[in-house]
Parts: structure tokens; C-alpha cells; sequence
């Protein structure tokens, strides 16, 4: 569906498993290029969402990036050993 | 020209209220809404039904909050079975915070003054460890708080727009950007919008602010101001928070939100980031655990403020069927006004119990101090 210009040497996890970015690239764009459909379920119905805005403003694409709840996987850089996970639900104060 | 049985001028949380509640006794109800340029209280409503401060040196306005905690399930029943949307009514008790010995001390004073003016309905003091017991979550810096078993909230918004269907539902009509210029009084009523002119039998001025300019028109009175409050949501989070509070509630989809801001400073919506500041270090204090939450939204919006702060219900001496209906607390009433107002501007008028809303008091020379 995507395909990547630049050749993919950054190195991060998706659910444990390993996923190749290019430099610079997004959270939200390595993982629609890696070909995950979804990354996160809705906090009230629990549906399933995709990255869609890509720009910051539709809140679709979050994730939990190194242990941080509801980050916005289309605002922020992917970084060597980066691990990111599904944010399921609503995020938990804890 | 149309007529009516009733017209409902304002159509934000009173005005609906009673739309909606005459529609449902089967009255032909209009209910007409400025628009977009109107300032809109219940479009920024914080959601609360907050019973246990409201009254303090004014018992009528103290049973009239109760009377409508009791009535607020039937009214939420009454919009699920009629519209389908339910306003996610929540009303297992609402804590008010202290967070010093003083203001722990001033608040068992009221409510001991308010049980002895008002009878009690159940509100009492809880000292660090009850609060405890109750909500794990509370910061250190809170010495207790005051706990309502009455107080509870809803969704402003899906109450709002609850009240509008339910009122279309029953046959009545929502006639948005409709500004009244005039009046007419024969007997009976003219309400004229423009070119357009409405006809009914009894009129009721709920339009919020827009109450002090239309009053006259029937010979009433209603001297509102603006009080601003401004609020923060965050993001939806797990819910930690079961109850309503005075400063923070959880709404049902997980969203936290936060107010209780008052300025005075005329007819200006604006958020301010020292304000705003100091919803978020208060409520921090409250729950530490909000520290983690982000703000998503912030909105500010105007209160209908009385010289009192208490609602004022009259029928016009000079223009019999004309009512004014205005309050500072459309959610919290919501169930009164749609319940019982309704039904007695419908029937045989306002009972008697009635006139110490009267608008007649500010004349008094005694007011006083507005309480929420």
C-alpha cells in the first residue's frame, strides 16, 4: 500500500515485534509502511483506528512509545530501539 | 401567523427544560433560539447537578434544588424513552474539597447552617481517612471534604440536546435563529422575529442573558449579569472517579474536566492562561494523578448571574401568562424545571411557595451574597 522512498535503517518495536524506518520517518508512517493496520482501540466502543490525519490534529494514530501512554505516533520521531505499543483503551493514570 | 399554546423564548438548558416539559403534557410548544450569536450557557455547562451548597440563606431556592435532584431520574427516563438520548445522569453523591483546616471549618459551618435553615438531606463532613476509604486517589494537601449523598452529573450537552428532540418528539417545534424584537399583549400573546410574527397563550422568558432585555416587554424584571467560568478537559482517561466534585468531574467516555473559575469581567468568553493555571495546580492538589493527564480542550463561557445568585420564577402582574424563568444552574434544575415548572405555567400558575423568587427582592435592600 506504502513505499518507502529512502532505504529503512532506523531499527524500533511494534508489539515486540522488529520494524525498520527510515531516518526521520514518524512512529504513525514506519508503522503504515510496515503494513500494521491498526494501532490502537477506541477508549469508549474499543474499535479499532488507524493512523488517518497524519498531521496532529485527529488523534487516531496514538500509541504508547517507551512506557508513555496516548502519544501521537504521527508527531513524533522514530529513534533507534524505540518501543512502541498498542494503545488499547484509554490511557490509565495509573 | 402561527399559534400556540405556549412560546418558549431561549432555547439553551431553562428553556428547553420547560419546552419540553409542557410538550410532554401535550401542550403545542415553540420553543424559538437566537442563534449563534447568543452567548450560549449551556453550550459550556460544566454538567454538574449540585444540590448540597445551593440555598444557603434562602430555603426556597434550597428545597427547590432538592425537589429537582429528585426529579432528575424521571426526567432522564423521560428523554431515554422518548428521544433515546440519555444525558448519562450519574448521581451517587458529589464531594466539595478543602484543602486547609480553615476552609475545612468554614464548610462544616455551612452545612450545619444550611441543615438548620433547610432540614438535612444527608451532607456530611468526612475527615481525611473517610475521604480515603471513599476515593484512594485524593492528594495529601486535602484535609476532607463535605460529601452530598443528592449531588451527581450529566452531560450538558447530551442533555441539551436530549430536551430539544424530546420537544420535537412531542409534537412541538424548535424555531432556531429567531430574535424577538417585540412582544404584543391582548389577552394574548405576539411574538414578533423579524417579519415573522407567533401567536400563544403564555409566553416564558428563559433566554439567559438575553432575559434583561426581553422581561420589560411583559412588565417583568430579570437583572442578569455575566460571571465567566472558564474549563479544561483532558484527553479520555481510565475511570478514577466515580462522583461528582465541586472542581473536577469524570465524564462517562473517559474525559476529565475542570472548572469552577468565576470572574466578573462583563461579556467576554476568552480563556486565560493564569486562570486556567490555577483550575489545573487546584485540581492537581485534589488528584495528583492528573499530573499524567493532557488537556485537550479549554473554553470559557458566561454564567447567568442574578443579584443573588438564585433563580428567578415570576407570572407578570401587567401581562397575566407571561412568565420569566433564568438561573445560573440549567443542569442542576433541569429536573425541577422540566418536571414541575412546567406543569404550573401549563396549569393554574405558580404556587404560592413560589413568589420568594420574585424578582421584587432586589428591591428589598437586603441581598444576599451569592452562593453556588
Amino acid at each position: 500500500m506504502f513505499r518507502r522512498f529512502d532505504a529503512a535503517s532506523v531499527a524500533f518495536t511494534f508489539e515486540g515485534m522488529p520494524v525498520m524506518a527510515a531516518a526521520g520517518e514518524t512512529v504513525a508512517a514506519a508503522l503504515l509502511a510496515a503494513g500494521v493496520r491498526s494501532v490502537r482501540t477506541t477508549a469508549v466502543s474499543g474499535s479499532a483506528r488507524a493512523p488517518w490525519c497524519m498531521m496532529g490534529v485527529c488523534f487516531d494514530c496514538l500509541v504508547e512509545i517507551d512506557g508513555v501512554a496516548n502519544r501521537q505516533g504521527c508527531m513524533v520521531v522514530v529513534s533507534p530501539g524505540m518501543v512502541v505499543r498498542r494503545q488499547v483503551g484509554a490511557k490509565d493514570l495509573g | 401567523m402561527r399559534g400556540f399554546d405556549l412560546i418558549v423564548i431561549g432555547g439553551g438548558l431553562v428553556g428547553g427544560a420547560v419546552a419540553f416539559g409542557a410538550a410532554r403534557l401535550g401542550a403545542r410548544v415553540a420553543l424559538l433560539d437566537e442563534g449563534d450569536v447568543a452567548f450560549r450557557a449551556a453550550r459550556g455547562n460544566f454538567g454538574l447537578v449540585w444540590i448540597q451548597s445551593k440555598g444557603a440563606g434562602m430555603p426556597p431556592y434550597a428545597h427547590w434544588s432538592r425537589q429537582s435532584a429528585a426529579l432528575w431520574a424521571g426526567l432522564s427516563d423521560a428523554l431515554s424513552e422518548v428521544t433515546g438520548v440519555a444525558p448519562a445522569l450519574r448521581q451517587n453523591g458529589g464531594f466539595a474539597f478543602c484543602l486547609s483546616d480553615d476552609e475545612f471549618a468554614r464548610q462544616a459551618e455551612r452545612v450545619q447552617r444550611m441543615h438548620n435553615e433547610s432540614g438535612g438531606i444527608g451532607t456530611r463532613m468526612l475527615d481525611r481517612a473517610e475521604l480515603r476509604a471513599m476515593l484512594p486517589q485524593v492528594g495529601d494537601e486535602v484535609v476532607g471534604a463535605a460529601f452530598c449523598p443528592i449531588d451527581g452529573h450529566a452531560n450538558p450537552l447530551l442533555l441539551l440536546r436530549g430536551l430539544q428532540a424530546g420537544l420535537l418528539a412531542k409534537g412541538g417545534e424548535y424555531l432556531p435563529g429567531r430574535h424577538v424584537d417585540a412582544i404584543d399583549y391582548d389577552g394574548g400573546f405576539t411574538v414578533q422575529c423579524g417579519a415573522e410574527r407567533f401567536t400563544c397563550a403564555k409566553v416564558v422568558i428563559a433566554a439567559g442573558l438575553g432575559s434583561r432585555d426581553l422581561a420589560p416587554m411583559v412588565g417583568l424584571e430579570m437583572p442578569v449579569t455575566p460571571l465567566k467560568g472558564q474549563i479544561l478537559v483532558t484527553e479520555r482517561v481510565r475511570p478514577f472517579l466515580d462522583y461528582a466534585t465541586h472542581v473536577v468531574r469524570q465524564t462517562d467516555e473517559g474525559s476529565v474536566m475542570m472548572g469552577d473559575s468565576q470572574e466578573d469581567v462583563g461579556f467576554d468568553i476568552r480563556t486565560t492562561t493564569p486562570v486556567l493555571k490555577d483550575i489545573a495546580a487546584r485540581n492537581i492538589k485534589v488528584f495528583p494523578l492528573l499530573r499524567e493527564a493532557n488537556v485537550v480542550r479549554t473554553w470559557g463561557a458566561l454564567r447567568v448571574m442574578t443579584p443573588d445568585g438564585c433563580p428567578i420564577y415570576e407570572e407578570s402582574v401587567s401581562h397575566p401568562g407571561a412568565f420569566s424563568a433564568t438561573c445560573h444552574s440549567g443542569v442542576t434544575l433541569a429536573g425541577a424545571h422540566a418536571m414541575a415548572l412546567a406543569p404550573a405555567i401549563l396549569g393554574a400558575g405558580l404556587p404560592p411557595a413560589m413568589k420568594a423568587f420574585e424578582a421584587a427582592r432586589f428591591k428589598s435592600g437586603k441581598i444576599n451574597v451569592p452562593s453556588f
